[in-house]
């Protein structure tokens, strides 16, 4: 249908030659942003209503209490994949988990996996790699979230707190729980003016990915990257993950790019630990986490966490 | 009386504010509306979300943008 779309404009009704690069990329950049664009809206909404019926303090509640012998960190990764993340977030959260009497290495599980496998990624991998690839990165993700988290937790790290968490964990805390008793056209506008917002927040960041993505798409030849960081150059996958850390992004806007990378030759376990590591892996990220660990837990944290993308990277490559 | 309102100062702390102070003058009622960004502060409040409402230092909502009529009803 969004093929037709921007067929339609380009082919029918401006009469442009298929064969010229700017018009290739021009139809990739509006099949993309109609396609990209469509999904998006659809998920955040979807999100929204999930999330207004299971708000994070009902995440912790249900995470709370709960001794299942390594299965927690399994359950609070699997929770971080469902909750919407949002940076800004994340150290009210953490502080929150901590309170609530969920251990370390648990926050530390639903913390990673959060901004690594999220809603909007993973609906952009749907869409553009097919249900095979997104299902493998969706279960990678959370494989990492669980499996650093459980190593974190042996480590004892509650030491590397910073001295004002430890203080505030030792003072009682009353559960703020409040109850949300409104009927879904009473919740319905809240949910609407949300999902409008984050949509208006992230298009730019789609509309940009899916540009560089287009002018790729145009004008690089295909298999042109296959020479540079083709499967049997070893240093790809360190690098890539390397690279992507100090780039932050929407996930949104990283993915259209990666997608015309995957296209020109780039193998897919190196994309998508590129893709992992943005996500992952961010540098503002760090900066807020500094505020609330010393300096010693996040470079554990970053390190574990870049090394399992970069052992994902190699058997991405291998098995797929 | 004391309104807190807890972020880190984002759109949705800023919406919230102007809804407070519409319901405050909306209900004629004579507050201080503070913002709070420090995150060792928004914590203490036990906040897991911002944008967070205090109102005489109990939490009364957080992780969403109240509307005006919601705001009125912590009020009352």
């Amino acid at each position: 249908m969004f093929k037709y779309i921007a067929d339609t404009i380009l082919y029918s009704w401006l009469a442009l030659d298929n064969a010229n690069h700017w018009v290739q990329a021009l139809h990739f950049f509006i099949y993309d942003s109609l396609k990209i664009g469509f999904l998006v809206f659809f998920v955040i909404s979807l999100m929204g209503i999930i999330n207004s019926y299971f708000p994070i303090d009902k995440v912790r509640e249900f995470l709370e209490n709960k001794k299942l012998y390594g299965l927690e960190h399994l359950l609070a990764s699997l929770l971080g994949a469902a909750t919407p993340f949002c940076s800004c977030s994340s150290i009210p959260l953490f502080i929150g988990f901590l309170k609530g009497g969920i251990p370390l290495g648990v926050t530390l599980s639903f913390l990673i996996t959060s901004p690594l496998v999220n809603e909007i990624a993973l609906v952009l991998f749907l869409g553009i790699f097919g249900f095979k690839v997104t299902l493998i990165y969706a279960i990678a993700g959370i494989m990492v979230g669980t499996i650093v988290g459980l190593v974190l937790s042996k480590l004892k790290l509650e030491d590397h707190l910073e001295d004002w968490v430890k203080k505030q964990l030792k003072e009682k805390m009353d559960q703020a729980a409040f109850k949300d008793v409104r009927t879904f056209s009473e919740r319905f506008s809240d949910i609407k003016s949300e999902a409008v917002d984050t949509f208006i927040k992230i298009m730019p960041y789609v509309l940009g990915g899916v540009a560089v993505g287009g002018l790729i798409h145009g004008f690089v030849p295909t298999g042109y990257f296959e020479q540079y960081m083709g499967k049997e150059n070893l240093f790809a996958v360190p690098i890539s993950t390397i690279l992507a850390i100090p780039m932050y992004s929407n996930a949104s806007g990283v993915i259209p790019i990666i997608q015309s990378l995957v296209a020109k030759g780039i193998p897919i376990g190196t994309a998508m630990a590129f893709m992992m590591a943005v996500v992952g892996l961010s540098l503002p990220e760090a900066l807020l986490l500094k505020k609330v660990v010393k300096i010693r837990l996040i470079a554990i944290y970053f390190s574990s966490v870049g090394v399992s993308i970069i052992a994902l990277g190699y058997l991405f490559n291998l098995v797929l | 009386m004391i309104i807190k309102i807890l972020g880190s100062g984002c759109k949705s702390c800023k919406k919230l504010e102007s809804n407070t102070k519409q319901a405050l003058s909306e209900l004629s009622i004579v507050a201080e509306v503070q913002k709070v960004t420090d995150y060792i502060e928004i914590t203490k409040y036990n906040a897991m979300k911002t944008p967070a409402l205090v109102i005489d230092e109990k939490l009364v909502s957080f992780g969403k943008v109240n509307d005006v009529s919601e705001i009125k009803s912590f009020l009352e």
